[in-house]
């Protein structure tokens, strides 16, 4: 792990994945959707209003999987002080944010005709409304203790741990109290979703996944380049000051 | 001891510790929400302790088969939400989502009547965690839920 404290080699290893991540990310997401929207057959109650679950279940997936990272991340920070534990953390937080983001939007828009609402209060479609709002806290707090100080922000990495709580309570909500929303259909070992759906689905998922790893490397060389472009003015100035 | 520790490793076990009280917190908090924070009532519950009649309460169940009726207005239906348990003889007037079908699942937003029929304002359909594709609306539910079994 700490092979990767050296920034210079986290970017060499970055350079060449974070396109690949992409590149196949990309073919496998619009392969899966394709495969989703065009071929996979019409659900037998829901008719065709079902192929939104090729977006909708991969997003609500890669926003827990964000935190998730923010919280692993965060943990790495305050243990082993890696220092791009923290650089990882902030890349995350946006991707996951708008996967969030999407799997509301999405849910609401297949609430209308599967359910015959948009929005209900119960406890799967709070508590993700709840990890919305925790990454856009999160993002707040890491960009205002950066402006503070660059060295220690412990903030957001203790914000990053605790808010991993709802991550559990979004999963067994419908399984812990009565829902509007059904329970899981994919389990571990077995599914109640036939394989006309589910394959595509898991493919979908497989594919939005590496996209997603794909923002995030991006992101952190972004935020690497960033910090080296801001290090190096400071050295300018300095010198530029000294010289003066 | 903290001495003989490394710093790091003091930190590992300190933050591992913290998670777990943490976590457990967590899990506490949403166990004793247990109750309320369910989105709706079954039919047993409604039945063992009846909310007052001018209360407004979900009921959710199963509609169950073959108790759905029609009015002789057109627009009024009645049916009956069973859990396995107990049932409840529900009324509506309005237009029901298009997922509202017999053996489904239901959510009916409304209040009880003193004679233990439930009058709902609005209806939601809940659909449940099976898909099946069209081609197998046709077989039982035993037979589609082999097929759904088979292709896990």
């Amino acid at each position: 792990m700490h092979g990767f404290a050296n920034p210079a080699r986290f970017l060499r290893i970055a350079r060449w994945l974070m396109p690949l991540c992409m590149g196949a990310g990309l073919v496998v997401a619009v392969a899966a959707l394709g495969w989703g929207l065009f071929v996979a057959p019409a659900e037998r109650l829901q008719g065709e209003t079902v192929r939104i679950v090729y977006l909708h279940v991969p997003a609500a997936w890669l926003g827990m999987a964000g935190w998730m990272s923010i919280a692993a991340a965060s943990f790495a920070e305050l243990v082993w002080r890696h220092p791009l534990a923290g650089i990882a953390a902030r890349a995350s937080a946006v991707p996951g944010a708008v996967f969030t983001g999407v799997c509301l939007v999405t849910g609401s828009l297949w609430g209308r005709p599967a359910w015959g609402t948009w929005w209900v209060w119960d406890g799967r479609l709070t508590s993700m409304l709840v990890l919305l709002f925790l990454y856009f806290g999160w993002m707040a707090l890491s960009q205002a203790s950066e402006a503070a100080d660059g060295g220690q922000n412990k903030a957001p990495a203790i914000f990053g741990l605790v808010g991993a709580v709802n991550i559990p309570i979004i999963h067994y909500s419908v399984i812990w109290w009565n829902s509007q929303h059904q329970p899981p259909s994919i389990t571990v070992g077995k599914s109640a979703m036939s394989g006309d759906f589910l394959y595509p689905l898991l493919f979908a998922m497989l594919g939005f996944t590496l996209v997603f790893a794909g923002c995030v490397l991006a992101r952190m060389r972004a935020i690497l380049a960033d910090q080296q472009a801001e290090a190096r003015l400071r050295r300018k100035a300095r010198a530029d000051v000294e010289a003066f | 001891m903290a001495g003989v520790l490394k710093a790091k490793h003091q930190r590992l076990v300190l933050l591992s510790l913290a998670l777990v009280v943490l976590l457990a917190a967590g899990l506490l908090a949403a166990w004793a929400l247990r109750n309320q924070a369910s989105y709706f009532y079954v039919p047993s519950e409604i039945i063992a302790a009846p909310p007052e009649p001018d209360r407004a309460v979900r009921l959710g169940g199963m509609v169950e088969n073959g108790s759905l009726r029609t009015a002789a207005d057109g627009v009024t239906i009645m049916f009956a939400v069973q859990d396995g348990k107990a049932r409840v003889p529900v009324t509506f007037k309005g237009i029901v989502p298009s997922l509202f079908v017999e053996g489904s699942g239901v959510v009916a937003e409304g209040r009880m009547r003193a004679d233990g029929t439930f009058i709902a304002d609005n209806l939601l359909a809940k659909h449940d965690e099976n898909y099946v594709p069209r081609e197998m609306q046709d077989m039982t539910m035993e037979q589609a839920e082999k097929v759904v079994r088979e292709t896990k």
